[in-house]
């Protein structure tokens, strides 16, 4: 694996090394460089400190491993790959993202999973191991997002405000309904064992790569959420 | 120079604090380091920083911090000084001449003291006279701004990347207990000298990442009380709004977070019986002061800080502590530049103060 010292490193020379670099690479010594992997595919890299806002936007198939938390922004935009982070994470993961997954050991901040969207076989992912901030999934048009509560604080699972404006895609709270308040437009209910079904593999994934125990992540409930196609989003704006 | 409307520069700024809660002194060192890895956050159009505890040997006296136009508008400025303060010391505030920093006004300190027989003459007391005469310089005295007013602190401020503005006014050769960082990247205010962050009246000094929406609901309000907006950049109504809620008011820091960020209603009438009433009590008693728009700040004051996000969290913070300092950044990385070891690290959420004092007797 090849290695690069990021400490005195601006985020366009950190790019340009990362480009040069082979298929799989070691980054030590981030502070703060932004938009780290921008548009990046068909590489591995692991990231030492602190990657700075946009890590990862626009990526396109690369694997990103950060050790430690991340900040604002992860994976704005991502079109295809995997941001695995070993800690927490800051506002705005997974702005706007179209594909790819994303795997965040601890927290997320506000507004994780805005303006996710998904079409045909571009399906997004996004996995939050601790509890996420308000607004989590904001206009959110498709994909998936999953938050687990594993976290030892003591507060809520998700903060004030979680799918205003969700017209797409799915929501998985483990926690049981009802001790969140949804907007209208939206249906919360207990996740049935097909729906969980359908997020085993990614439930499982986050096991492997933080080290947990599957069954002992099922055994609780689980709330899905889902825009309602009675009452859409569509008609806040326009009549038709 | 242009205003609002007649130029538009995108958005960005950078905040950083540290205080020690043992009133330990550290140098400027410390906060610049921070500002370094947030680089990208300015533009170059305005940097600043605060420091408290600085002038320890002036603690008694009112530090001004002056920018001055040229020669005449200084002259005109003292002889208004005099007329109101005894003044204790007059000087050039000492600066590194680099290249990185250019256009300098003439910058000057002045340590006063309010003569007594004019405060017991005016009946006022000695902290709202230093308030009207700020104010009075800085609308009436043509070409000259008072930027920093309080007792044993002082505002440092200049056009440029906050880096260089640190290694500029020499703050290596400061020592405070505490101290706020500012990198400017302007939105919709020209960049100059007097519209850099932190802004100051008296001890209250604001540094600001965001724009404010309720700008001139805000203005229009607070200056019923004798406030001037003269600095061209929204920030200032903020530190107004400190001085009045905090100083006349004689609100609590809690209470002055529940005032500009107030909670929704629909989240008050969740709140327990009590709360719920005080919250409902201050949205009613100064809705005018409600900040909208995005901001993250941090506050300073003597022997203290408070940081704060917008009700909806629109812009970044968060908070770290080692040992007996607490660290307060628009970004982690900022905080690991000034303390690799940080630890506890905490996003505050949208409306929730995070208040750190200096242990009493200590600053």
């Amino acid at each position: 694996m090849e290695k690069i010292d990021a400490s005195a490193l601006d985020y366009r020379s950190l790019n340009e090394a990362l480009r040069e670099a082979g298929d799989c690479c070691r980054v030590t010594g981030c502070l703060g460089q932004r938009f780290i992997a921008a548009g990046m595919g068909g590489r591995k890299i692991v990231l030492d400190g602190i990657p700075g806002n946009a890590l990862g936007a626009y990526l396109n198939g690369a694997e990103i491993e950060v050790n430690g938390n991340a900040q604002d922004a992860v994976g704005d935009t991502m079109n295809a790959g995997r941001i695995v982070v070993r800690g927490s994470i800051g506002d705005t993961a997974g702005y706007a993202m179209r594909g790819g997954e994303i795997y965040v050991q601890g927290n997320a901040g506000y507004r994780a999973g805005i303006h996710m969207k998904a079409y045909q076989d571009k399906q997004p992912v996004m996995v939050i191991g601790g509890r996420a901030g308000s607004f989590l999934g904001e206009y959110q048009a498709g994909g998936l997002i999953i938050v687990l509560g594993l976290h030892e604080d003591g507060k809520p699972i998700v903060g004030n405000f979680p799918c205003t404006g969700m017209h797409g895609g799915r929501m998985f709270l483990r926690t049981a309904p009802g001790r969140i308040s949804f907007p209208r437009q939206v249906t919360a209910s207990p996740a049935s064992q097909e729906d969980l079904e359908e997020i085993r593999p990614y439930l499982a994934r986050y096991c492997e790569l933080f080290g947990c125990g599957l069954a002992k992540l099922l055994d609780a409930e689980f709330t899905v959420v889902t825009p309602d196609s009675k009452n859409p989003y569509k008609q806040m704006y326009v009549q038709n | 120079m242009k205003l609002e409307g007649q130029v538009r520069i995108p958005s960005g700024c950078a905040i950083a604090a540290v205080i020690s809660k043992e009133g330990k002194k550290m140098t400027g060192d410390t906060v610049i380091a921070g500002m370094v890895p947030m680089h990208d956050r300015s533009n170059g159009l305005g940097g600043g920083f605060a420091g408290y505890g600085i002038y320890p040997e002036y603690r008694a006296c009112y530090a001004f911090h002056i920018f001055f136009r040229d020669n005449l508008s200084r002259k005109n400025c003292e002889e208004f000084l005099k007329e109101g303060f005894e003044i204790v010391r007059a000087e050039d505030i000492p600066i590194r001449k680099i290249p990185e920093i250019t256009d300098l006004p003439l910058i000057w300190r002045y340590f006063v003291i309010p003569f007594g027989s004019t405060l017991s003459r005016l009946q006022l007391d000695e902290k709202e006279y230093v308030v009207r005469m700020v104010t009075r310089i800085n609308t009436a005295i043509d070409g000259a701004y008072v930027f920093s007013s309080g007792k044993n602190m002082g505002v440092f401020k200049a056009v440029g990347f906050p880096e260089d503005v640190g290694r500029f006014y020499r703050l290596d050769r400061y020592e405070g207990y505490s101290w706020t960082a500012h990198g400017r990247y302007p939105t919709n205010t020209p960049g100059w000298w007097g519209g850099a962050h932190p802004f100051a009246l008296l001890d209250y000094t604001v540094v600001h990442n965001g724009e404010i929406s309720s700008y001139d609901a805000n203005r229009r309000y607070i200056e019923m009380f004798g406030y001037q907006c003269t600095l061209q950049t929204d920030t200032e109504v903020m530190t107004y709004i400190a001085d009045y809620l905090l100083r006349r008011q004689k609100l609590t820091l809690t209470e002055l977070a529940a005032v500009i960020a107030a909670p929704f209603w629909s989240t008050i009438e969740k709140m327990e019986p009590e709360a719920r009433e005080r919250a409902a009590w201050l949205r009613t008693v100064y809705p005018s002061l409600l900040v909208t728009g995005p901001f993250s700040i941090v506050l300073g004051f003597e022997g203290g800080l408070m940081a704060l996000n917008d009700r909806l969290k629109l812009r970044s913070m968060v908070t770290a502590e080692k040992d007996d300092r607490v660290f307060i950044a628009s970004e982690e990385a900022a905080i690991r530049a000034m303390e690799p070891d940080a630890g506890s690290l905490y996003a505050p959420a949208g409306g929730e103060p995070v208040i750190v004092r200096v242990k009493e007797g200590a600053f």
